[in-house]
């Protein structure tokens, strides 16, 4: 899979990010990921695509359109996702002080590409 | 939710509460039922349970045709339902977990909770070997007991 290793390595290089990963929705399993150091990524799959579902139903329910960009902020880190095509979401899990504009074209760019 | 042994409950109940599980079942390799979530009838439960520990038996020697370890777990996904199934060694032996769990949940959430319950079961087992062995003249005893308290009855 050199096409998603490529595609996550323009997101690891903006500044603050720890790692980034494609994962299922539907199955809440990593697809593929890059520059994860010290981050298990399986937990942060599990629980971040069951967010994003979360999210995506309670805006049905709402009657406003998928959210587009989800961003989480906590003490110690950042986790950010962009849904994809139908199953798939592009999370990214920074520092606290990442730049998260630049990594949320990134994410939007690699997510557009419809990998 | 209930449990043969009660120090099982309290990891099982954590498990069901993070993973949303819709059907859970933990028994021996040999298809004893220790504890089940979900299942209103004793013959669905003893149905599940002995074909549970067939899979697992069958990819168990599959794995040692293969001259490989046994396999941790196996998956199916439906449309509707997926199903997880997973050997795993506790202070008491070797025991299998069957969860069944729909669209609320994932197999990623599945996978991540049910080891956190097998690490829960590990800490909270006592350490010696359980007292009654279900075999020969005890079996039908052990069963009805089992199921009595299983589906409170």
């Amino acid at each position: 899979m050199p096409e998603f290793a490529t595609a996550l390595d323009s997101i690891t290089r903006v500044h603050g990010v720890r790692g980034a990963m494609l994962v299922s929705v539907s199955d809440g399993l990593v697809v593929a990921e890059s520059s994860m150091d010290g981050v298990d990524g399986a937990p942060v799959a599990a629980l971040t695509a069951s967010l994003a579902g979360r999210l995506r139903r309670t805006t049905e329910a709402a009657g406003r359109r998928l959210p587009t960009f989800i961003h989480l902020r906590a003490a110690t880190g950042t986790v950010l996702a962009v849904p994809s095509n139908d199953d798939l979401l592009v999370v990214t899990i920074g520092a606290p002080d990442i730049n998260v504009g630049l990594a949320r074209l990134e994410m939007l760019h690699v997510a557009e590409r419809g990998i | 939710m209930r449990a043969v042994e009660p120090w099982v409950e309290g990891p099982l109940a954590a498990f069901l509460d993070e993973s949303a599980a819709r059907l859970t079942l933990l028994m021996t390799s040999a298809g004893q039922v220790l504890a089940q979530h979900g299942f209103t009838r004793a013959f669905d439960v003893m149905s599940a349970a002995a074909l549970g520990a067939g899979i697992m038996a069958s990819t168990d020697e599959l794995a040692r045709l293969m001259d490989a370890p046994p396999f941790r777990a196996l998956a199916h996904q439906g449309v509707q339902h997926g199903l997880f199934l997973s050997g795993f060694d506790t202070p008491q032996g070797r025991w299998i977990g069957l969860v069944v769990f729909g669209p609320e949940s994932s197999l990623g959430l599945v996978q991540l909770f049910f080891q956190r319950l097998v690490a829960d079961l590990a800490k909270q087992a006592p350490t010696e070997a359980p007292s009654n062995r279900v075999l020969g003249s005890d079996f039908e005893d052990e069963l009805n007991a089992s199921l009595r308290t299983l589906f409170g009855q």
